[in-house]
């Protein structure tokens, strides 16, 4: 314990002057009497005469410019025996008169400072335990608070992603320790429409998830009400302000989707500007307003773009851009911006492959400072790229002249694997081959995607399998990618019939050995995010018609 | 996406039960398949002919299913026959060597010529 800084208080416990030696005064005399907590402040010259004494402090006789030490005078204290432990002073035991009246003998003294020397410790031990039972309590306090936020949170965050043909949704919310007041949402409107929001109140813990609640819930009001994504931010602006703490505010984007136009109206209320990746290119979507919750009568400027088939939007909180890596240096926009750009060229989903760059960019030990949501918009480009090739550039791994024939993600449910093989086969119905062949390809297809969807992903719907078909003049090759990344070294063995017959062994376990069997190549990839299965079929050779 | 759920009628013929097959069969099939045999098994026929005319796809969990008749077959000493597969699932019948343990034919009726014989 520290004396610095501290305010003292001392226990003055004394015997009344007065008392007789009656039977009835004894009794009454062996009950102490208590005088008012004596303050003592930390810079009381006293603290240190204490500190610094060897034994029991005779006060009567001490001067010393100290109004702690004028109390204890006038509280009659004869003696202070100073508790002192590992050079700390951790308390004072104060004596007032003797009962007899007659002064404290060397004896006395002596009986003292054996006292102190004992007392000590155990008042130290105790004062220990008092102060980590009070810590214990102010952090279950705190922990308790933060349990209310983060519930209040998760359940207003969306349950399940929305289901649109043609367009995939993808969210992340990773709360900090403290919970910020991140939010996203996602309003099923009239028409087939859907309402993105995302947003932030600044603040933390119970404070920053009530105003979420209620801001989200006005918001969610208002887009049942009003068409515009400018005209709902200012109407939850106006009914948000007037009973919002005044040191907080609300950054919120919102907008609408049309999806069978691939129209996206939107309106900002101050939050980061999300991005928009057309091909390569990557554009912040810029909408003026201000943050909610500031000034009243605020409007919301409105902006449209389009999203053509492979665009994608990312939505986002400052938790990504702000966060700092060992040297204390940004994530930054900048950095946010050329990862999406970069992200062309990956199978990983765009909020998988931001997640990793985070957190190469932080390292391990860092400790997330403030909520990160992540929701990505995409428009499916399956319906665009079959039979339209493109060159591959770079990472085809033959090397050779091969062509993208198309590329498209599906949702991991049971059953989709049809949609993979019927993709597959129009894709590849240009290069004439035989019936036989692409049947056996339609088969080694659906095995592989059904074991992506299943192994890899797990059957979430929202984690889909990416499938790339190439053509080469040598070879037709198809890629099965899923999020698992699993053990590279996969292949099959031949079951055993006559066991399964006999009951010896399950009747499951033909996909790879199916697979293998109706290729002329298996390749099977993994990194620490995906795992990719490569079915290949050469083309011209001798079997070509096999 | 919507998948063809499999639709499963069974005739009785003598000595036989013919059990039709409509869509797919893979793991929605399984409750359907294993009805199915049941109630060809009941008529307690020497022989249970599946016919795949039309079915167009079987997937690996298909295959499991069929194994798993046929070994329900084998254990009660009765003959499964298949008959209408393309030449594509009676390829995969025979590299998985379920043709080795139930004879395949092109047609019902070729099928159903070789019941005498088979009992």
């Amino acid at each position: 314990m520290a004396v610095q800084g501290r305010s003292w208080s001392s226990f003055i416990r004394r015997r009344r002057r007065d008392e007789g030696s009656s039977p009835s005064v004894l009794a009454e005399r062996s009950r102490p009497v208590e005088t008012p907590p004596l303050d003592i402040a930390p810079n009381d010259p006293i603290v240190a005469y204490f500190q610094d004494s060897s034994g029991v402090v005779d006060i009567e006789h001490l001067d010393l410019d100290s109004p702690a030490l004028a109390a204890m005078k006038a509280a009659s204290v004869r003696m202070v025996l100073p508790l002192v432990s590992q050079g700390e002073l951790i308390g004072l035991l104060n004596l007032g008169p003797r009962l007899s009246q007659q002064e404290y003998s060397a004896d006395d003294r002596a009986l003292l400072n054996n006292l102190a020397t004992q007392t000590a410790p155990a008042v130290r031990v105790a004062q220990l335990v008092r102060q980590q039972q009070a810590e214990a309590q102010a952090r279950e306090r705190i922990d308790q608070e933060l349990r209310v936020a983060r519930l209040i949170q998760q359940t207003l965050l969306p349950k399940r992603l929305p289901e649109m043909a043609g367009w995939q949704l993808a969210a992340h919310y990773q709360p900090a320790r403290a919970v910020g007041g991140d939010f996203y949402d996602f309003l099923e409107l009239s028409d087939g429409r859907l309402g993105l929001v995302v947003g932030d109140v600044t603040d933390k813990g119970v404070p920053a998830a009530l105003v979420m609640a209620s801001t989200r819930s006005v918001l969610r009001a208002a887009a049942s009400r009003l068409e515009s994504p400018g005209e709902v931010l200012e109407r939850v602006n106006d009914l948000v302000y007037p009973d919002i703490p005044p040191n907080m505010f609300i950054t919120c984007m919102y907008a609408i989707l049309d999806p069978d136009m691939g129209k996206l109206v939107y309106a900002n209320a101050g939050h980061d500007l999300p991005y928009h990746r057309h091909g390569t290119d990557v554009a912040e979507l810029r909408a003026r307003g201000m943050p909610l919750g500031l000034m009243p009568g605020m409007s919301y400027e409105e902006k449209e773009t389009t999203l053509a088939p492979g665009d994608t939007v990312l939505f986002y909180s400052d938790g990504l851009v702000e966060a700092h890596d060992p040297r204390r240096q940004m994530f930054s926009f900048g950095r946010l911006q050329r990862l999406i750009a970069e992200h062309e060229q990956t199978a990983v989903p765009l909020v998988s492959y931001l997640l990793h760059e985070l957190e190469k960019f932080t390292g391990a030990a860092w400790e997330q400072e403030d909520d990160i949501t992540l929701v990505t918009l995409q428009r499916s480009e399956a319906s665009m790229t079959t039979g339209t090739a493109r060159q591959e550039d770079g990472n085809a791994s033959s090397g050779d002249d091969r062509l993208l024939l198309t590329e498209f993600r599906i949702p991991s449910e049971l059953g989709n694997e049809r949609i993979a093989m019927r993709q597959v086969a129009e894709a590849v119905k240009d290069l004439d081959l035989p019936q036989k062949r692409v049947d056996k390809l339609k088969t080694a297809v659906a095995e592989a995607t059904m074991n992506a969807m299943e192994h890899g992903n797990k059957f979430r719907p929202e984690v889909p399998v990416l499938v790339r078909v190439f053509a080469s003049r040598a070879s037709l090759s198809v890629g099965i990618t899923d999020q698992g990344g699993a053990p590279s070294d996969v292949h099959a063995q031949t079951p055993d019939l006559e066991a399964k017959l006999a009951n010896l062994q399950t009747a499951r376990g033909w996909g790879l050995f199916l697979i293998e069997n109706m290729v002329d190549e298996l390749h099977v990839t993994s990194d620490e995010h995906t795992h990719t299965v490569e079915l290949v079929i050469n083309l011209g050779g001798e079997d070509n018609g096999s | 996406m919507a998948v063809r759920q499999l639709e499963v009628h069974v005739r009785q013929q003598p000595r036989v039960a013919i059990v039709d097959l409509h869509g797919e069969i893979n793991s929605f099939a399984e409750a359907a398949l294993q009805q199915a045999y049941a109630e060809a098994e009941a008529w307690n026929p020497e022989v249970i002919l599946l016919n795949f005319e039309h079915v167009d796809y079987i997937n690996s969990t298909g295959i499991a299913l069929i194994v798993s008749m046929l070994a329900k077959a084998r254990a009660s000493r009765r003959r499964l026959l298949a008959s209408g597969l393309s030449e594509h699932y009676v390829e995969i019948f025979e590299i998985t060597r379920l043709a080795d343990f139930m004879s395949v034919f092109s047609t019902e009726a070729q099928a159903l010529r070789e019941v005498p014989a088979a009992t």
